[in-house]
């Protein structure tokens, strides 16, 4: 059994909370009391009928207002995975809530509105998770039961959405078509679309492979932290504390530090207390050194026999989160993994249209929810891969250094 | 399977691990809400795992309600000295002398509002800057939306609106004097998770998990524990039954399950079979609103 982390992404009517109420429900991980919940607000609504939705509103605020605030998460398992959904909502603040939940899944499904077939959002969806590298991408034609379950209809869309695929270079996508009211192949096949040959929405989801999505030949160790217990019984212990990001390390290995290029090999490897010859990503670890190099928190040791890229000029393409605009020349603590280092933003190449790719003229100030092409000079060099080559050593977020929030999010090329 | 694939209980921990050792490398006085309830079992377990053999970068910290289960309170005790950390508790009797506050009323007069008020004063005290606690998303409705690394203003508050957007496994943890960082590194764990862990790993827990007779009060569906913190009446229905807690808060706010799992193996197949959840069960505190966990996380509970 592993996990699967993935979000959906959909327009405000598209049905997404429903979908994700339709899984929990059918999976059995709604449990009685929060269907009561559930029902004592729908009868104070209108309507009268349950409406799986309120599973995914959250706060009174939310459900007052009828919108969603921020990425909620919700969780379900079948023996087959655990599932962990990052549910984004679909309004103005979009692109910056769906980049924050696209960063760690390693799916997305993109809901289709049967009737409106592939729409502007629907690109703009398919451009994040491309820009965001999800590995994989569920194209979920939505609401058949309203198109009659038309096998035309959802040809059509395919070949729309194939076209989109093909021009965002995604790698992997399926289609399905469902109904997330009804539960049309949601967990079994629809028995309305005897025309529809593929597996349901569960199967996919529990089936796709994820274990080609972890890089085992980069080898990448953020030191986190240094621990050393200077009692008399563990006098000269200094393992270097941190979370394998990539790769795998072996006893003897011959590493490097970076940015400090210091090179020696690694005497021994712990995993949870006990001592091991190989570890491997995404385990936590704490690595010894043959020799006593300088290494401290924010460093990265890596394989001597494949190297991050060293510097302190970085193209990125850099999703704006704040409120307050970015200006050119404005500086932040940016920060990649463990590493903070102070930057500067120093040029504005282009504005990424996210419903059409287009590069524009950047404006003077970018905007909450802009995506532009821009260079960054870090005070100090940073090790580090290209996002869309190695996706866990090639993102960063950039920090106000008077507010403290994260204000920016940097996919380096 | 290759030797390469982690299974999801190994992905979970390590995810822990790494956000534990986020705290540590972040962090000048960081701290650990210790409860003696499960989940904050399960963070100590992996803070062994985060740092050992060196010494916690963080003292483990009560807030005792003094409406604990005694089993819970000696757990604690033994636990503490058996792996040799520092413990600090905080009584929030000595905050309602100090403060004047005033204790709620009735059947099963709460101290769990008045928590809030000995968390903050021990934060100040400790000018602790950042708190490990064990709250998980599946718990509640507004836990779903909370981040790893929540930040509190002064007041201890929790503002939904101003979340700091949380991206890769990249946490934010600077913060001005007298903010504080809430830290959960046990999010996207579910209450399964928690207990195949400890499963797995044959963590020890207080007995009051476990199967055991005990003297309780039905009330409105819910078995609350007799005791001298529950105020009884002439017509209340008192019984002896055979229960076990799944969840570990206050005796007054704690509801027991009719249960004779009296080991691990037992409860979790008790847990797959139930209906209800965790709180929804065991939790009167919730059920006074709708959004009763939203509006105690703004008001700086954990």
């Amino acid at each position: 059994m592993d996990i699967l982390r993935f979000i959906t992404a959909g327009s405000v009517d598209d049905g997404k909370s429903t979908l994700i109420g339709r899984l929990l429900y059918d999976s059995k991980s709604i449990m009685i009391d929060q269907l009561e919940a559930i029902e004592k607000q729908t009868k104070n609504r209108e309507d009268g009928e349950i409406d799986l939705a309120l599973l995914t509103d959250g706060l009174r605020a939310e459900r007052e207002q009828g919108i969603t605030i921020d990425v909620a998460y919700k969780y379900f398992s079948t023996p087959k995975r655990k599932f962990i959904i990052a549910d984004a909502p679909g309004h103005i603040q979009y692109t910056r809530n769906m980049v924050t939940g696209a960063s760690n899944s390693d799916l997305a499904i993109i809901l289709v509105d049967a009737r409106h077939g592939v729409v502007e959002q629907t690109r703009r969806h398919s451009i994040i998770a491309s820009l965001l590298n999800i590995p994989h991408v569920v194209v979920a034609v939505n609401k058949m039961d309203l198109v009659e379950y038309s096998q035309e209809v959802y040809n059509n869309i395919l070949i729309d959405y194939a076209a989109v695929a093909k021009s965002l270079g995604l790698k992997d996508v399926s289609y399905i078509p469902i109904s997330a009211l009804n539960g049309d192949n949601i967990v079994d096949r629809s028995t309305s679309m005897d025309w529809y040959e593929g597996e349901s929405l569960l199967h996919i989801l529990e089936n796709v492979a994820l274990h080609d999505d972890i890089n085992l030949t980069h080898a990448r160790f953020p030191v986190q932290y240094v621990i050393r217990p200077q009692t008399e019984a563990l006098h000269d212990y200094r393992g270097y504390a941190g979370k394998i990001i990539s790769g795998i390390y072996k006893k003897g290995d011959a590493i490097t530090v970076q940015p400090s290029g210091l090179s020696t090999t690694i005497s021994a490897i712990e995993v949870g207390g006990v001592e091991v010859e190989e570890a491997f990503a995404p385990q936590s670890a704490i690595l010894h050194l043959e020799d006593d190099v300088d290494i401290s928190r924010g460093d990265l040791i890596t394989l001597t026999s494949n190297q991050p890229i060293v510097s302190n000029e970085l193209d990125v393409l850099l999703c704006w989160m704040d409120s307050k605009p970015l200006v050119v020349g404005n500086k932040y603590q940016l920060q990649i993994n463990s590493r903070l280092v102070r930057a500067v933003v120093k040029e504005f190449k282009y504005k990424v249209n996210v419903n059409s790719l287009e590069q524009e003229e950047v404006p003077d100030k970018v905007q909450l929810n802009d995506i532009i092409k821009a260079t960054i000079k870090t005070a100090s060099p940073i090790p580090y891969d290209s996002y869309q080559k190695l996706r866990v050593n090639g993102g960063a977020i950039l920090i106000d250094e008077t507010s403290h929030v994260t204000v920016g999010a940097c996919m380096i090329q | 399977m290759s030797r390469y694939q982690l299974n999801y209980l190994d992905q979970l921990e390590s995810e822990a691990i790494h956000i534990m050792r986020e705290v540590a490398g972040q962090f000048e006085r960081p701290a650990l809400l210790f409860s003696g309830g499960k989940d904050s079992i399960t963070l100590v377990h992996l803070a062994l795992k985060a740092f050992r053999p060196g010494k916690f970068p963080f003292p483990l910290v009560h807030i005792d309600t003094g409406h604990n289960f005694q089993e819970a309170l000696d757990y604690r005790d033994a636990m503490a000295e058996r792996i040799g950390e520092k413990l600090i508790v905080r009584y929030v009797a000595d905050t309602i002398k100090a403060k004047n506050l005033t204790e709620q009323k009735g059947k099963f007069a709460s101290r769990n509002a008045l928590q809030t008020y000995t968390l903050l004063d021990t934060i100040e005290e400790f000018k602790f800057d950042a708190c490990i606690g064990g709250a998980r998303r599946d718990e509640e409705k507004a836990r779903a939306k909370e981040r790893i690394f929540s930040v509190r203003d002064e007041f201890g508050q929790w503002n939904p609106k101003l979340q700091r957007p949380e991206l890769w496994n990249t946490y934010n943890g600077r913060i001005d004097k007298g903010e504080n960082v809430r830290v959960f590194p046990i999010s996207n764990w579910t209450e399964l998770d928690i207990w195949n862990y400890i499963r797995k790993e044959k963590i020890e827990l207080p007995s009051i998990y476990f199967s055991h007779e005990r003297e309780v009060l039905e009330y409105e569906g819910q078995l609350v524990a007799v005791s001298e913190f529950v105020q009884l009446e002439e017509t209340d229905k008192i019984s002896k039954k055979t229960v076990r807690y799944r969840t570990v808060g206050d005796m007054t706010c704690t509801a027991a399950v009719e249960s004779t799992a009296s080991n691990i193996d037992d409860i979790i197949t008790e847990i797959i079979a139930t209906k209800t959840s965790e709180r929804g069960e065991t939790r009167i505190d919730d059920k006074v609103s709708e959004a009763a966990m939203e509006d105690r996380k703004k008001n700086g509970y954990f």
